[in-house]
């Protein structure tokens, strides 16, 4: 079904729309998709509600992807997606799921994307608006090994904040007993169903795939749960600015590499120079020099001082004059650290916490503190 | 008392030579949970359509501008230590700033509620 989108283009509703407008949503075009901005609650009301309890949020705009070795050995479609990520994924035992990244030839990142290993497959969960990107380069890359199926008509929740267990577990007691990360295969109410936990949003949580056709009486479920409620992509925006995580677009793009995007973390030392598979993915030139001598920028967390400043403002070194030093990729009021925040890109001799920078908002030179992140600590159950 | 509009979205209370600015019910839908105020300096002069204010949502910045030109008399420190006032009680205690007109003639560009209320329709 298609609706006239904002800017005139068709835009795809969600399986569960009649949901969303019945649970009162503003809607807004984004990715494609007619998304759930906020609901009558409100964006800070969303959002604190999330880290106090339990907030389920509509995230089918995700892109969701199969692979399975046509050799019938996951350790086949394991190498072949290893040509692709500096990421190591042999190690990635079933059951488990790891964060990583799509690599560009400069070193760039094309997409970053969530990897789980559900035994007889690998289960990815990539950004709406980089689908087709991340698929035409995965026939390109891995469709001499794999079978690449994408996960069509299936509607993707995330469940998150510290009840978030609490109230799955009424619906799949397995939920209990899971770790952050650890991810599976379930039968829901007699349909097929994969469960992570897993989340954007700094708390505990899960996201759960569901076949689109048999959401609707599941979510009514766990609605019904008094500490349920839904939650919009506004809030699901400041939550993961406040936790410190990266959104495509903004802080991660082709023009930012993952050592520039201080993901270090993300890069096994299986991946690494002296690791037992060392390099071997787009970019790994690049990207091991930088991961060995370090990057001339970085990104890092900004504390505004007194207002909020936003994407695209210019960092500056100085309360007046001077040349740009860098620029802010995201950056809003935080609604639980209760104080303005932003991400950024700086060279690195101004990455240190606690150097002072300002930011230009229309021409008035905002300070902003480098800062630590996350801006709230997280609360995973690992 | 006098309420005026402009197509920004703010009110003005005209009592006498005193303008009271605040912002509409349909900007406070507009913007969302308000996070940020900003108001002008005690005793500063504006030209109408001067940046006035600044208000920020979790959304978007946003800017307020003299309605009319003249001295800002009184500030609303309130919406400062609590911008939630703007959502919960625009055109009452979300009230921003009191301009001493001095131009008090501008007040007839202004538009009066139904003029206001065909631009939102």
């Amino acid at each position: 079904m298609a609706a006239e989108g904002i800017a005139g283009v068709n835009t795809l509703e969600l399986p569960l729309h009649a949901l969303h407008v019945a649970a009162g949503a503003q809607m807004a075009a984004f990715a494609g998709r007619l998304m759930p901005i906020h609901y009558p609650l409100g964006i800070l009301g969303e959002h604190r509600h999330t880290r106090a309890s339990a907030a389920l949020f509509d995230v089918s705009h995700m892109g969701q992807i199969r692979l399975r070795a046509r050799s019938g050995e996951l350790r086949d479609a394991a190498l072949a997606l290893e040509r692709l990520v500096p990421v190591d994924l042999l190690s990635l035992r079933p059951g488990r799921q790891r964060y990583a990244l799509l690599t560009t030839a400069s070193g760039g990142v094309l997409d970053d994307l969530m990897i789980a290993n559900l035994g007889d497959c690998f289960y990815l969960v990539v950004n709406a608006a980089r689908i087709a990107q991340d698929l035409a380069h995965l026939e390109r890359q891995v469709s001499d090994v794999c079978d690449i199926e994408v996960l069509t008509d299936r509607v993707l929740l995330a469940l998150q904040g510290p009840q978030a267990v609490d109230a799955l577990a009424e619906l799949l007691p397995q939920a209990s007993s899971m770790r952050f990360l650890d991810a599976g295969s379930f039968e829901l109410d007699g349909a097929q169903g994969v469960v992570t936990r897993s989340g954007y949003t700094g708390e505990d949580g899960f996201e759960i795939s569901l076949p689109a056709d048999r959401a609707a009486p599941w979510v009514a479920r766990l609605l019904a749960n008094s500490t349920v409620q839904w939650a919009g992509l506004g809030a699901r925006d400041s939550l993961r600015l406040e936790a410190g995580l990266c959104l495509y677009g903004h802080e991660l793009t082709c023009d930012t590499t993952p050592v520039e995007a201080a993901l270090e973390w993300a890069m096994q030392p299986a991946r690494r120079s002296g690791g037992a598979r060392p390099g071997g993915y787009p970019g790994d030139e690049v990207i091991l020099s930088q991961l060995s001598r370090g990057a001339a920028r970085r990104r890092v967390g900004l504390r505004p001082v007194g207002r909020p400043v936003r994407e695209g403002a210019c960092l500056f070194e100085a309360a007046a004059g001077g040349e740009p030093v860098g620029h802010v990729t995201s950056g809003t009021f935080a609604p639980s650290a209760q104080c303005p925040i932003a991400m950024g890109y700086v060279p690195v001799a101004l990455a240190t916490v606690g150097t002072l920078l300002y930011a230009d908002v229309r021409g008035q030179r905002i300070p902003v503190h480098v800062s630590g992140m996350p801006f709230v600590p997280p609360r995973y159950h690992r | 008392m006098d309420i005026r509009y402009t197509a920004e979205h703010e009110w003005v209370a005209i009592e006498g030579n005193q303008a009271t600015i605040g912002i509409t019910d349909h900007a406070q839908r507009a913007l969302g949970d308000l996070v940020f105020v900003q108001l002008p300096n005690l005793g500063s002069v504006l030209t109408r359509g001067a940046i006035a204010a600044v208000v920020e949502s979790v959304k978007a910045a946003s800017d307020i501008l003299a309605p009319v030109s003249g001295s800002i008399v009184a500030v609303n420190p309130a919406t400062v230590a609590e911008p939630a006032l703007l959502n919960s009680d625009p055109m009452g205690a979300g009230w921003l700033f009191k301009i001493d007109m001095s131009q008090p003639e501008q007040i007839q560009q202004l538009l009066d509620a139904d003029s206001y209320a065909r631009i939102n329709s």
